[in-house]
C-alpha cells in the first residue's frame, strides 16, 4: 500500500521537476520576495526618517507583514489549484493512466501518491513564501512576527482544500473545465468571506449567516481569516474594522474541524469516482 | 510445449457474458471466451468491434456492466493478479520527459522488482527491442515506432504469465514487425499466454494458435488455427487428362465437392490425408496427373466470410 503510493509520489515529483514546474515556482517565489524586500526597505526608511511613535510604527510593520503573508497565501492557493489541475485528466486523455493502472497498483494508491506530492510541494511553497516574508521583515525592519506556528498550518489547510478539489475535479472534468471550476470554488470562498465580514461590521445577522454558510461550502478563505486573526496582537484586533486585515467575524475552531472533514470527504469522493472511472 | 489445446487446472482467461455499454452505445455485448495457459490467442474484428474495450475489461481498466470473468485465476480488476500480467496499450504513451530506461525503472518498481535485478532486466529488454542506443534519451524525442517498442519492453518487465498486446505492430516498420513476431514466438516457447489484437491477418496467421472473430461486441466464430493447419478441410486443384464425366464422378467419391473450371478440377476434401488416395486412384485408372496443388482458406478469406455473413440484413 505505502510502497506503491510512494513510487507514484516519486514519479509525480520527478515529472514536475522535469517539466520545470519546480523551477518556475521557485523563480516566481524568489521574484516576489525580492520585490517585497525592496518595498519593505523603502517603506521602513521613510517611516523612520522623521520622529517616530513606537506603537504606531509597530502597527505599520505588522500591516506590512500581513500584506506579504496575504500574497504568500494567495500564491500558495493558486499553486495548489494549478499543480494538480491536469494530472488526472491529462494522463487519462493521453493514455498514460492505462499503463499505470494496469500495473499491480490500486487506483487509490495512484491518487494518493499524486495528492501527497502536490501537498508537500504546496506546503514547501508556503513555507518558502511566508518564511521569506517573515525573514525579510526581521532583517530589513527588525520586526518579529508572532504565532506563525498557529497561522501557517491554517493557511496550509486552506491550500489543501483547493488542492484536493482541483485533483478531484480531474477525475471527470477536462483540464480547462476543472481549472475554471476550481478557481470558481475559491472565488466562492472569497465572496463568502466578504459577505460575512460586511455582515459583522454592519451588524446584519442575516448577511453574516449567509456568509458563514458560503464559507461552509468553500472554506479556504475562512482559514486565511482565522490565520490573519492569529497573526495579529490583541491591540490590533481591538482596533476594529478600520484596518484592512481586521477580522470582524472570526472563524471558529469548529470551522477548522469542518474544513479538515471537508478535505477528507472530497478526497474520499475522488477515490470512489476514480476507482470507477473507465480509462 | 503448451499447445493451448491441453487445458490446465485453470485457464489464463475465462469470461462469461461480459458486457459493457457506454451510454447507449454497446461496446461489448456478450463476450464469453476461454484462453488456455500458454496459448497465443488472436482477437480479430473490424474497427469499433469492441476489441480494445474487451481487453480493458480483462485488465480491470473498465468495469463490466454485466457478466463476470477470471484472469489467471483472479476475478477481473484484482490488483495482485496484475503482477503476473503485461500490457501494451493501443496507443502507448508515457510521461515524455522520462527516458526509456526510467520508464522501465518506474514500472519495474511497481511490479516489485528492484535494484541490480531491475537494472539487468531493463538492459536485456532494451536490447531486445533494439532501443539500447536510445535508452537514455527522453521519450519525447522518440518516433512512433520507437515509443511502441518501449511500450513493448515495459509489458515484458515482469516475465508475465499473460501478455495483452493491442495492435503491437501498428506503428512498426517491417523489421519491427518481425521483431514482434519473434518476441511472441519466444513468449509461447516460455509458456506465456498472449492475447493479441491485430488487423494484420498475415501476422496473426503466423503467430496465433487460435483466433476469435468479434463483431459488435460478440464472438462470431472461434477458429483453432493450429489444428486447421494440420487437419482441416482443404481444396486441391488438379490438372489431369482426360477430364471426362467418368473421371469427375470417380473423384466425387473422395471429395465433398468437385468443380470443373477451365481445364482443371477443383476438389474439396475433408483433410489432406485424402490427397494421396486420389493420386493413387487416378494413376490406377491410367489418367495422367500433371499437377496437384493443395490450398487452404486464408485467414483473410475466413475474415471476409465471417464478417460478410453477418452483414446481411436480418
Ligand atoms: N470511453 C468510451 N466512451 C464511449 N464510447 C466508447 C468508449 N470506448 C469505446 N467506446 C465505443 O465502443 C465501441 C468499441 O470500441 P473499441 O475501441 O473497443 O473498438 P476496437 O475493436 O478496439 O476498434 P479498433 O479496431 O478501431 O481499435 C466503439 O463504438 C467505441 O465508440
Ligand atoms: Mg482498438
Amino acid at each position: 500500500m505505502v510502497r506503491a503510493t510512494l513510487i507514484i509520489a516519486h514519479l509525480t515529483f520527478m515529472e514536475a521537476r522535469r517539466r520545470r514546474i519546480v523551477l518556475a515556482a521557485l523563480l516566481g517565489g524568489l521574484a516576489f520576495l525580492l520585490v517585497y524586500a525592496a518595498a519593505v526597505v523603502a517603506i521602513e526608511r521613510s517611516l523612520t526618517a522623521g520622529p517616530i511613535d513606537e506603537v504606531m510604527h509597530r502597527v505599520q510593520l505588522q500591516f506590512l507583514t500581513l500584506a506579504g503573508l496575504y500574497v504568500a497565501n494567495f500564491l500558495t492557493v493558486a499553486a495548489a489549484i494549478l499543480l494538480p489541475v491536469d494530472t488526472l485528466s491529462g494522463e487519462i486523455d493521453s493514455g498514460v493512466m492505462q499503463t499505470l493502472a494496469s500495473k499491480p497498483v490500486r487506483r487509490s494508491e495512484i491518487l494518493l501518491g499524486k495528492w501527497l506530492t502536490y501537498w508537500l510541494m504546496s506546503g514547501a511553497y508556503l513555507v518558502l513564501l511566508a518564511g521569506g516574508c517573515v525573514l525579510v521583515m526581521r532583517f530589513a525592519a527588525g520586526f518579529e512576527q508572532q504565532n506563525l506556528q498557529r497561522a501557517l498550518p491554517l493557511m496550509l489547510l486552506g491550500a489543501t482544500v483547493v488542492l484536493t478539489v482541483s485533483l478531484a475535479g480531474g477525475v471527470r472534468l477536462k483540464t480547462i473545465t476543472n481549472g475554471m471550476a476550481a478557481f470558481a470554488f475559491y472565488g466562492l470562498a472569497f465572496i463568502g468571506g466578504w459577505v460575512e465580514q460586511i455582515g459583522a461590521i454592519v451588524r446584519n445577522d442575516g448577511a453574516q449567516r449567509i456568509g458563514t454558510a458560503i464559507s461552509l461550502l468553500s472554506p479556504p478563505d475562512a482559514m486565511w481569516r482565522r490565520a490573519a486573526y492569529e497573526l495579529q496582537p490583541q491591540s490590533l484586533r481591538d482596533l476594529g474594522p478600520v484596518q484592512p486585515f481586521s477580522v470582524a467575524s472570526v472563524p471558529s475552531t469548529a470551522m477548522t474541524v469542518w474544513t479538515i472533514g471537508f478535505v477528507l470527504v472530497v478526497l474520499a469522493f475522488a477515490l470512489v469516482q476514480f476507482r470507477r472511472r473507465p480509462l | 510445449m503448451n499447445g493451448g489445446a491441453a487445458p490446465r487446472a485453470e485457464a489464463a482467461i475465462e469470461t462469461h457474458s461480459l458486457r459493457r455499454e457506454f451510454g447507449r452505445n454497446v461496446a461489448v455485448d456478450d463476450l464469453s471466451l476461454s484462453v488456455g495457459r500458454g496459448e497465443v490467442f488472436g482477437f480479430l474484428g473490424p474497427n469499433g468491434a469492441g476489441k480494445t474495450t474487451s481487453l480493458k475489461l480483462l485488465l480491470g481498466l473498465v468495469e463490466p456492466s454485466a457478466g463476470s470473468g477470471r484472469v489467471l485465476g483472479a476475478p477481473l480488476g484484482e490488483p495482485r493478479a496484475r503482477a503476473r500480467i503485461g500490457f501494451l496499450p493501443e496507443h502507448f504513451r508515457f510521461h515524455d520527459c522520462l527516458t526509456a530506461r526510467e520508464l522501465l525503472r518506474v514500472h519495474g518498481r511497481l511490479y516489485g522488482i528492484r535494484g541490480a535485478q531491475l537494472a539487468a532486466r531493463a538492459d536485456v529488454l532494451l536490447e531486445r527491442v533494439h532501443l539500447a542506443d536510445a535508452a537514455d534519451r527522453p521519450l519525447r524525442t522518440y518516433s512512433k515506432g520507437m515509443l511502441q517498442r518501449a511500450g513493448l519492453a515495459q509489458a515484458l518487465l515482469n516475465e508475465p504469465e499473460l501478455v495483452f498486446l493491442d495492435e503491437p505492430t501498428s506503428g512498426l516498420d517491417p523489421l519491427g514487425r518481425l521483431l514482434v513476431r519473434d518476441i511472441i514466438k519466444d513468449l509461447r516457447d516460455n509458456g506465456t499466454a498472449v492475447f493479441l489484437n491485430s488487423h494484420l491477418l498475415g501476422e496473426v496467421e503466423a503467430t496465433c494458435d487460435r483466433v476469435a472473430f468479434v463483431k459488435r461486441g460478440r464472438v462470431l466464430m472461434d477458429l483453432p488455427l493450429r489444428e486447421l493447419r494440420t487437419q482441416a478441410a482443404c481444396e486441391a486443384e488438379l490438372k489431369i487428362d482426360p477430364l471426362d464425366s467418368g473421371t469427375l464422378e470417380g473423384l466425387a467419391a473422395f471429395a465433398c465437392a468437385v468443380e470443373r473450371l477451365d481445364g482443371r478440377v477443383l476438389v474439396r476434401v475433408e483433410g489432406e490425408h485424402v490427397l494421396p488416395e486420389i493420386a493413387r486412384w487416378l494413376i490406377g485408372r491410367g489418367i495422367a496427373l500433371y499437377e496437384m496443388r493443395c490450398r487452404r482458406k486464408t485467414l483473410e478469406e475466413w475474415f471476409v466470410e465471417v464478417m460478410g455473413e453477418d452483414q446481411r440484413p436480418g
